[in-house]
């Protein structure tokens, strides 16, 4: 079943590519949200028959046994919100890309790749399994970002990442054979290692390990100082490639630490908690205020993600920090941390997409250029308003619901770094009420092409149907966060026992 | 001295001799626009050795004629071998037919081919020159095969610095000789010990400096880029791949069976040799700007990885197989970008512009071989890092992996500029219009490409044959 899922769009991709390129915009795309919608539907099954415990869907082939590799699928709590973060936001931006794009054929077989690698790594449940995947989305989002950003910066911008990313990638490579050649047989099974624990010793050795690891994670995460590569790729990159990246492939990040550094180098992330903590905090801070200094749209959107991730490792760390006694606290933590990552991708890809339809209609990302949006184009600074609201953290929304329960379960732990991250929130809603303030309100002001004063139109209906979903998405979430808590919190538990070692 | 021996276990050998011998007689009376009666008659005979050698696998390992192993090391040598040959004879299809001297390059490649299997093989000091001079000099005339352009340059070049090579390889064995009194590598093993250690030292580095020569590696890589530039693409591919294949397992062979560490820290030293194999073949690849030179200064590189597993060779029994299977994937890969290269007919990385418009499909061909290369998953190269990475750092040459790893990241510099232009538009029609793609070499792309993925993919299954049968 999860196969099915992981490997549908690479299906699609294959019937796509015998099509001629002229067909047009409407067929690709169509056939991309097909499959989006059909994956949406694979993966409501999935989450009805998820056990109360342990791995649903599970699949298992030897691959390559001399070496401890297998074929390993399955889902869990932790995973199987972000498999359907996965559909959901993919198919928004097949959504999106029904009003047209340059080659769309090469546009769309692209994205149908990134959507199967991207499902494929938060199933993945073997080391190697997840690094192919993580490692061919940097090759497919590399193509994504230089193929149909705008010229030489893109280019620049494209290979920036791929250097970043891809340097991660292989320091993750060795944390992953240092993790296998600790086991008693040389392994890569998650499962497996996560049973044995053959770190939990501590020592200088898991301290590399988690190292490689951390490091790894932290530049697809990404946090600070990591994150110089992020700004560019995503003013860069087009729309729907800003909303694919911050939604879905920043969480890989952040779910190689959930499903991988906690629960398999427990001993070691209590020990190093703190740092994961403090880099936490400043990367909420770091974020925080240099968006506050855009003048960039896409670049501000940018910088609040690593504001949000910030807050993702926050919930982490803590969760390491609480001790024993600090089980509802960890709880809290590690729940809001995943919850977190669910509710960022909607509401960022969103957002991204919304900067995408300004762009596509005024050229530039220059927040000074637009005025008084609000009269000229209402369901365009609707949505937007909802957005920046839902993305600060209002209650009612998503937001709201992580970074409440991860500042509750972190508190304990560590109050200073908990009060110094509530701050975070403030300057994030002082970012987005300002921009709101200078672009929505006040007398109208489009940016003017040479010549003619263009038409200014509102969101049309592809538009809307790719960004009302995922913000309707963001506020169920926020009012009746049960439906997905539920799902979580059985897991967030298993992986709190492992940590708790 | 001689061992009985049975001449039917040199199958592989003997049928790529008698292509050979019988392809220039053949060749001698054929007229030149049938010659490619030659070139299949060197298939058949690949696809003769590669059955042989299939079948000689599941037999235990043997010593025959008292100086050639009968082992998974040298079975593997011959099945990459033989894989190599074949592709090699499609990817100069364009290259060759109908040419005046077409006999003689099949021929030279056969007789390279089966020097570079007889290196791999050989377990006696004597049996290994010879070996190294069999696969040294049919090479240096194929370099020269084209006598247009820079081809003789590159040649006498190759010739020059090979002839050195041997004398130094000549001089080694002779030193390994008379400390040991033996040139069995199981007699060397034994005596070794007794005898100054500074002499054998100096006679194992001379020998060593001999194998880096034919496998490209630092200290003896100078002529790699000269050579792979100055001559056809078809010629440089068969140069960076087949002798690279014999001369890695020798250096295994002779350094796991022959040489107690105890007498030469071997171990370090093959470590270093691959640290500034990767990190020389890298730095000088940047700057490159003929796709070919690229290339070349990237097989450099590709031989620091496989140093890896000669370093840690006897110390972890991940390191064998480790190795083999690194260089199966290499080769397939390697033949797949130079063959690219000798499809597309242009030298520099601006003449590629535009390649992904003309020809998606070779497009995504040379993007699978630069990103196999690299060592992106799901391509045959990244389960030989993988397997490579994870013998070093067992072997206890941790610091190696984590430069190799950081010589990674630096190869994708160069390897992604070779991949930029050709997503890029054209620059104008008269530009592109010389760019027609090759039959020949286009096909060879494309299937190298789609086997270094299936190698990938089916890994397990190669790898489980490279390291089950000891």
């Amino acid at each position: 079943m999860l196969s099915v899922i992981v490997f549908l769009p690479v299906v699609v991709a294959a019937a796509i590519t015998v099509l001629p390129a002229r067909l047009g915009t409407r067929c690709f795309a169509g056939a991309w949200v097909a499959t989006g919608l059909a994956q949406l539907v694979l993966v409501a099954v999935v989450w009805s028959a998820l056990p109360g415990t342990g791995y649903g869907a599970v699949e298992r082939v030897e691959w390559i046994p001399s070496a401890g590799i297998s074929y390993h699928l399955g889902v869990d709590g932790l995973s199987l919100p972000l498999l359907a973060l996965v559909a959901v936001v993919f198919t928004a931006a097949a959504m999106y890309t029904l009003r047209g794009v340059d080659r769309p054929k090469s546009y769309v077989l692209l994205f149908l790749a990134l959507q199967a690698v991207s499902a494929g790594l938060f199933v993945a449940l073997d080391l190697i399994l997840f690094f192919l995947f993580f490692d061919l989305s940097i090759v497919f989002m590399y193509f994504v970002i230089a193929g149909w950003g705008t010229g030489a910066p893109a280019r620049r911008a494209a290979l920036t990442f791929f250097l970043y990313t891809f340097l991660g990638s292989l320091a993750l490579l060795l944390g992953f054979i240092l993790l296998a050649l600790a086991a008693d047989r040389p392994s890569f099974d998650i499962p497996t290692l996560a049973q044995q624990n053959p770190l939990g010793g501590g020592g200088t050795y898991a301290a590399l390990t988690l190292l490689a690891i951390g490091i790894g994670l932290a530049v697809k995460t990404p946090v600070f100082p990591f994150h110089t590569w992020l700004p560019p790729a995503h003013t860069e990159a087009p729309a729907a490639g800003s909303a694919i990246l911050a939604g879905i492939l920043l969480k890989m990040g952040t779910y190689g630490f959930v499903r991988i550094a906690m629960p398999l180098l427990p001993a070691t992330w209590r020990q190093f908690a703190m740092v994961v903590v403090v880099v936490g905090v400043v990367s909420v801070i770091w974020g925080a205020l240099v968006a506050l200094a855009q003048t960039d749209l896409k670049r501000m959107i940018a910088y609040t993600s690593i504001n949000h991730m910030g807050y993702v490792l926050l919930g982490l760390g803590a969760a390491g920090m609480v001790a024993g006694s600090g089980e509802q606290a960890r709880q809290l933590a590690t729940a809001g941390a995943t919850y977190q990552m669910v509710s960022h991708g909607l509401i960022t890809a969103a957002l991204f997409l919304l900067a995408g339809s300004l762009h596509e209609r005024g050229h530039t990302y220059a927040i000074d250029a637009y005025g008084g949006l609000a009269t000229r184009t209402p369901r365009f600074a609707g949505l937007f308003a909802v957005a920046a609201f839902a993305s600060l953290g209002l209650p009612g929304f998503s937001g709201f619901i992580a970074e409440f329960q991860i500042f509750t379960g972190a508190l304990g732990a560590a109050p200073v770094a908990t009060v110094i991250a509530v701050t975070g929130v403030l300057l994030t809603a002082a970012v987005f009420l300002l921009v709101m303030g200078r672009m929505l309100a006040g007398p109208v002001r489009v940016p003017d092409g040479p010549g003619t004063p263009r038409p200014f139109a509102d969101l049309s209906v592809s538009e809307l149907l790719a960004i009302v979903p995922l913000l309707a998405g963001a506020t169920v979430l926020g009012l009746a966060p049960r439906v997905v808590l539920d799902v979580i919190e059985p897991a967030a538990r298993v992986l709190n026992d492992f940590l708790a070692r | 001295m001689m061992a009985p021996g049975d001449p039917s276990s040199l199958i592989p050998e003997i049928a790529l001799l008698l292509g050979a011998v019988t392809g220039l007689l053949l060749g001698a009376w054929t007229p030149r626009r049938r010659q490619w009666i030659v070139r299949g008659l060197a298939a058949v005979a690949a696809g003769v050795g590669l059955a042989a050698t299939a079948v000689a696998a599941n037999r235990p390992p043997d010593v025959v004629f008292g100086t050639y192993v009968l082992d998974t090391a040298t079975h593997a040598t011959r099945a990459i071998v033989l894989v190599a040959l074949l592709l090699l004879l499609a990817l100069c299809g364009d290259t060759v037919a109908g040419h005046r001297r077409e006999t003689e390059f099949v021929v030279l490649l056969q007789l390279g081919a089966l020097g570079s299997m007889l290196l791999g093989g050989a377990a006696d000091l004597i049996l290994l020159f010879a070996a190294f001079l069999l696969a040294s000099v049919p090479l240096y005339a194929l370099t020269g095969w084209s006598k247009q352009g820079t081809a003789p340059e590159a040649a006498l070049k190759y010739y020059l610095a090979g002839a050195l090579a041997g004398v130094v390889t000549a001089a080694g064995v002779t030193l390994l000789f008379a400390v040991s009194g033996a040139t069995g590598y199981d007699a060397l093993a034994a005596e070794l010990t007794r005898g100054p250690a500074a002499v054998a030292s100096v006679g194992l580095v001379a020998v060593l400096a001999g194998l880096a020569f034919k496998a490209g590696a630092v200290p003896a890589h100078f002529w790699v880029p000269d050579v792979s530039d100055g001559t056809p693409p078809a010629v440089a591919a068969v140069v960076t791949t087949l002798p690279k294949i014999g001369a890695v397992v020798a250096m295994a062979r002779l350094l796991e069976a022959a040489i107690p560490p105890v007498v030469v820290d071997w171990p370090l030293l093959v470590a270093v040799l691959a640290a500034l194999s990767m990190t020389v073949g890298n730095l000088a690849a940047f700057a490159q700007t003929s796709v070919l030179r690229l290339l070349g200064y990237s097989t450099v590189s590709q031989v620091g990885y496989l140093l890896m597993g000669v370093a840690v060779a006897g110390r972890t029994g991940r390191a064998e197989p480790a190795l083999l299977f690194y260089l199966a994937a290499y080769a397939v890969t390697n033949v797949a970008a130079f063959a690219v290269a000798a499809a597309t007919g242009r030298r520099t990385l601006a003449g590629h512009r535009g390649l992904a418009r003309r020809d998606p499909v070779l497009a995504v061909a040379l993007v699978v071989a630069l990103l196999g290369l690299v060592g992106t998953p799901p391509t045959a190269v990244f389960l030989g890092k993988l397997t490579v990475f994870s013998a070093a750092v067992d072997g206890g040459f941790a610091w190696l992996a984590v430069l190799a790893a950081v010589n990674t990241v630096a190869s994708l510099f160069y390897y992604l500029r070779w991949v930029a232009p050709v997503f890029r538009d054209p620059v104008d029609d008269a530009d592109t219009a010389v760019m027609r793609t090759r039959g020949w070499a286009r096909d060879t792309a494309i299937g190298a490409a789609a086997l270094s993925v299936l190698l990938g993919v089916a890994g397990g299954v190669v790898l489980t044959a490279f390291g089950s049968v000891t």
